[in-house]
């Protein structure tokens, strides 16, 4: 995720202070990658250091605003023009889990399967009642907040989505061991049965 | 910060429940083809709640819908709605309960071709002797409230799915039904569409109605207060209300994987 971005968008709507930068960044995520103003501090500094940003003027108050320089927005366009990248999938704690669980001996692939289940939509039944709520105050909010609940809700529909992406998995991991049952219990000779997993782990390695 | 779904877990223990099917079983055919679709389940749906039922195709949720809505019979257990056990009742009152209590969205819609969306819609309340007048009220009303206000003169086959299965939802939404019972209600809606939907029927539920409704979609499931797991016509799961509660944001902060990186 990138803040460098994130941070480069916002100053290009006009200069800004850190501040200013953490809150409205959180704003339109819904606080769901919390910013530290330390965080903003670096990321200002390395953007300064790049030529993105230059320091830009001081309030009576001593708050030092930023503003985006020409290279800053040519590298924010190009930011959004380019997809972002998908080169090797992120590795997936639940995938190995279920890699494991179907190959070690004594463990209930249900089980887990449900647990996992029950947890995801737990997590999806959180998410939309947050949406129900984004929904509400969107057709009451004051104008000037509109983009940033828009954005909010866009936000909380990709954790949506993602995690009903896994319940999907997860009910068609079900369906694929319950095919795979079948097939084993209708192997025909117990021996048979018993030698086909060695010949099977070695046509796989 | 304040929950949108107001909590009602404990006024629900101590109210009856909307539907309660108390041990129900129902079996199909005899002898060797006999097929258990529903094994001793039990389940009470209290006033206010909204409870999605999920499981794989053939674990009998279909099953449980049509036998809470006395479309169908238990071959053991009972079926009680608002405390009346549904098959204690003659036709006529069964009939009456379905019409007057009981809102059911059909997995294929069934509305009758010859009636326009309105006519659909008012035809239980005119049963139940509203006027046509007050009766088309209350139709504009529901179709309205699923954003198809201008389809209520149009015949069923002159509609798309999804506006069909709007038409279904309105007609089981009329008259302040106290149970809502939808077999996959957002079937042939796009993901908008379904999600209006599915605050409308949240808001039944927020004012007092009680609704179940069978999904296969984890998305829409996690509108209900609710989530219960069917397998092989058995309850194997659910995700209680008693869960509700917990601090919204910082579920949703937890459960992304890892921190912010630049
Ligand atoms: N009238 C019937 N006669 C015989 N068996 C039936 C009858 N109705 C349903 N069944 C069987 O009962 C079981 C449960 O069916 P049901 O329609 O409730 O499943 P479901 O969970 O709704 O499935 P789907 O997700 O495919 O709609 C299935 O095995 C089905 O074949
Ligand atoms: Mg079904």
């Amino acid at each position: 995720m990138s803040i460098r971005h994130g941070l480069l968008a916002l100053l290009d709507q006009g200069p800004r202070y850190g501040y200013q930068l953490r809150v409205e960044f959180e704003a339109r995520t819904g606080a769901t990658w919390p910013l530290n103003v330390g965080q903003v501090y670096t990321t200002l500094g390395r953007l300064e250091r790049d030529g993105l940003v230059v320091p830009d003027s001081e309030d009576e108050e001593g708050h030092l605003f930023y503003a985006v320089t020409d290279k800053g927005r040519a590298e924010l366009r190009s930011w959004f023009d380019t997809p972002v990248p998908r080169t090797s999938p992120p590795r997936d704690e639940l995938a190995i889990k279920l890699a494991m669980a179907v190959t070690v001996p004594g463990v209930d692939v249900h089980a887990v399967v449900q647990a996992q289940r029950r947890h995801s939509i737990k997590a999806l039944q959180d998410y939309t009642r947050l949406k129900a709520r984004a929904l509400a105050g969107e057709s009451t909010s004051s104008e000037g907040d509109d983009r940033s609940d828009l954005a909010w809700l866009l936000v909380l529909d990709q954790l949506i989505f993602q995690t009903e992406a896994e319940v999907r998995w997860l009910d068609h991991c079900e369906t694929r061991l319950a095919q795979y049952s079948e097939r084993q219990a209708d192997l025909p000779a117990p021996s048979a049965a018993s030698d086909a997993p060695k010949a099977r782990r070695r046509t796989r390695a | 910060m304040t929950d949108t779904f107001p909590s009602t877990t404990l006024a629900a223990s101590r109210t009856e429940p909307v539907l309660h099917l108390a041990e129900v079983s129902r079996v199909h055919g005899q002898g060797a083809a006999q097929v258990h679709a529903l094994r001793t389940v039990d389940l009470r749906v209290y006033p206010g709640e909204f409870v999605a039922v999920m499981g794989p195709s053939g674990s009998g949720k279909s099953t449980l819908l049509t036998l809470a809505g006395g479309l169908d019979s238990p071959t053991d257990g009972k079926v009680l709605v608002e405390g009346q056990s549904l098959g204690d009742l003659s036709r006529k009152r069964l009939a009456q309960v379905r019409r007057r209590s009981i809102g059911y969205v059909f997995q294929d819609y069934n509305l009758i071709p010859a009636l326009t969306a309105a006519e659909n819609i008012m035809l239980p309340r005119e049963l139940d002797g509203i006027s046509s007048r007050a009766a088309r009220q209350e139709a504009l009303a529901a179709l309205e409230e699923v954003n198809i206000g201008e389809l209520a003169d149009r015949f069923p086959d002159d509609m798309s799915g999804g506006q069909q299965q709007r038409v279904a939802i309105a007609r089981a939404l009329i008259g302040d039904r106290r149970l809502v019972l939808a077999d996959e209600p957002t079937g042939a809606l796009d993901s908008t569409t379904g999600e209006a939907v599915l605050a409308v029927l949240r808001t039944r539920c927020d004012a007092g109605a009680a609704a179940v409704m069978v999904t296969h979609e984890a998305r829409h499931a996690a509108w209900a207060d609710r989530v219960v797991f069917l397998r092989d016509g058995r309850l194997v799961d659910e995700t209680g209300r008693q869960d509700a509660s917990t601090l919204l944001l910082t579920a949703a902060t937890n459960s992304l994987n890892g921190p912010v990186t630049e």
